[in-house]
């Protein structure tokens, strides 16, 4: 299959990307791992008039660990960020980076170019959105940093403008005693997720819920935060019933549509399911242990 | 719309530069098969789904129906005709014929190269390992017992050099 034709661009910095964008204007699009992009213009669902490449940009894909936080530049890859030493110390990154679609997109696809695409099933919103993420975004004018929470406007829709592409996330690092897990279910390696869930919970000297963080993927226009059901957990000891509360709110939570990944109503059980068994995962993590967690399907 | 600029592509296959120019809309698979006649690399699903296409590019597996040419410019890339030296089959190759590691052979060049990628990174992996290594590649033949197998005796005959 091929794509409408297009003119190619290749950005050495991001300012020359911006002014790229500025002067190809609304027909322009940027390119960075391209797993998403490149299928929807091989359907010719995009048909860009242009496209400003920005792999070759140099250092956008470093990770650092500096100051409490981790930043991602936004060509790092999910497969770099997989096996990052620094993204070892928060487990719920390494659930989410390690599991996403499959090696081949794992080695291509970026973590800035996952949040700028904003698809309602993509993995790293859902992951990112349970801790103190911030997107730096660079513009013809300069730099300014959102809030991961403010980022997203709805389906396949950020606030990044006309001529902004994203720079970097940042992550802060969670306090001590806190620990998350993010689990997919999902039908194949190489598909999106039917239903995702990120839970990242920080215990207190005796063993209560400080701070919980819950949100759902896949189950939503956007990325979906459940405070109810994080309220179920708020200052109380997690014990089952404590849990299975989080879990009925979850599903209250949640709003999916049928589709040919299953109904509403099955997607709303499954959500439960998820949370349910991440609040359990996230809370042995708080506590110390090692636990292994992520995306989950048929013949792994 | 042709009017669009072509681009001039510049990479080594298996050790050698080629260069052609193309619209900007070649994909890369389509780039080693139609511009360099390297037909080894098949199109299967052509939605980045079934990995038929994988190939090496800079040391790791892409899908390379999901990759325009011009992204891959000056880069390294291995296809499965970059790996047998001399008429010698890799080793990989060996075990996937042993093993019956293959039916219709559609799939296989793409499997060869997750696998090559796999025991690079990891030269003595647990089946499960093997298993989430290969799940971007889609056998409808096997049954993939086979291919796990044919795996599990590459990455021991490789372990003996």
């Amino acid at each position: 299959m091929y794509a409408h034709p297009f003119a190619y661009h290749r950005a050495q910095s991001l300012g020359e990307a911006t002014k790229l964008l500025h002067q190809l204007g609304e027909e322009s699009r940027v390119i960075a791992g391209g797993q998403s992009l490149i299928p929807l213009m091989k359907m010719r669902l995009a048909r860009p008039a242009a496209l400003i490449d920005i792999n070759f940009i140099p250092r956008l894909s470093e990770i650092k660990n500096h100051n409490g936080e981790l930043r991602f530049g936004a060509l790092a890859r999910h497969a770099d960020i997989e096996v990052s030493e620094h993204v070892a110390e928060i487990p719920i990154l390494h659930d989410c980076a390690s599991g996403i679609a499959d090696v081949q997109v794992r080695n291509q696809g970026t973590i800035g170019g996952s949040l700028a695409e904003a698809d309602p099933s993509g993995d790293w919103a859902t992951t990112l959105l349970t801790l103190e993420t911030s997107v730096v975004c660079a513009g013809l004018e300069g730099e300014r940093v959102v809030p991961l929470d403010e980022f997203f406007k709805d389906a396949y829709t950020t606030v990044l403008g006309r001529e902004e592409l994203v720079r970097e996330v940042v992550v802060k690092k969670p306090a001590k005693n806190s620990g998350g897990a993010y689990l997919a279910f999902k039908r194949s390696a190489s598909v999106y997720a039917t239903g995702s869930a990120a839970v990242q919970i920080t215990l207190d000297a005796k063993d209560a819920c400080k701070e919980a963080r819950i949100v759902l993927g896949c189950v939503g226009l956007t990325a979906i935060r459940a405070k109810e059901a994080e309220a179920e957990l708020h200052g109380k000891k997690i014990d089952e019933r404590a849990i299975a509360r989080a879990a009925d709110a979850a599903r209250e939570a949640a709003e999916p549509q049928s589709d040919m990944r299953g109904s509403a109503d099955y997607k709303r059980a499954l959500i439960a399911a998820l949370v349910k068994r991440a609040i359990g995962i996230a809370v042995r993590r708080a506590r110390g242990e090692n636990v292994e967690a992520g995306h989950e399907y048929v013949g792994r | 719309m042709s009017a669009v600029e072509k681009v001039n592509v510049r990479i080594r296959v298996n050790g050698e530069a080629r260069e052609a120019l193309v619209e900007p809309r070649t994909l890369l698979v389509d780039f080693l098969r139609e511009n360099l006649n390297l037909t080894g690399t098949h199109i299967g699903c052509d939605t980045t789904y079934c990995g038929a296409c994988t190939v090496l590019l800079n040391g790791r597996t892409v899908k390379s129906c999901t990759l325009f040419a011009p992204m891959a410019d000056g880069g390294e890339i291995t296809t499965v005709e970059g790996l047998s030296t001399d008429g010698a089959l890799h080793p990989v190759q060996n075990a996937f014929a042993e093993c019956h590691g293959l039916q219709c052979g559609y799939c296989t060049p793409g499997l060869l190269l997750s696998t090559v990628y796999l025991l690079k990174k990891n030269a003595k992996p647990s089946d499960k390992q093997i298993r989430k290594a290969i799940a971007g590649n889609t056998c409808r033949c096997t049954g993939y017992q086979n291919i796990i197998k044919a795996i599990r005796m590459a990455a021991g005959e490789m372990g003996k050099r």
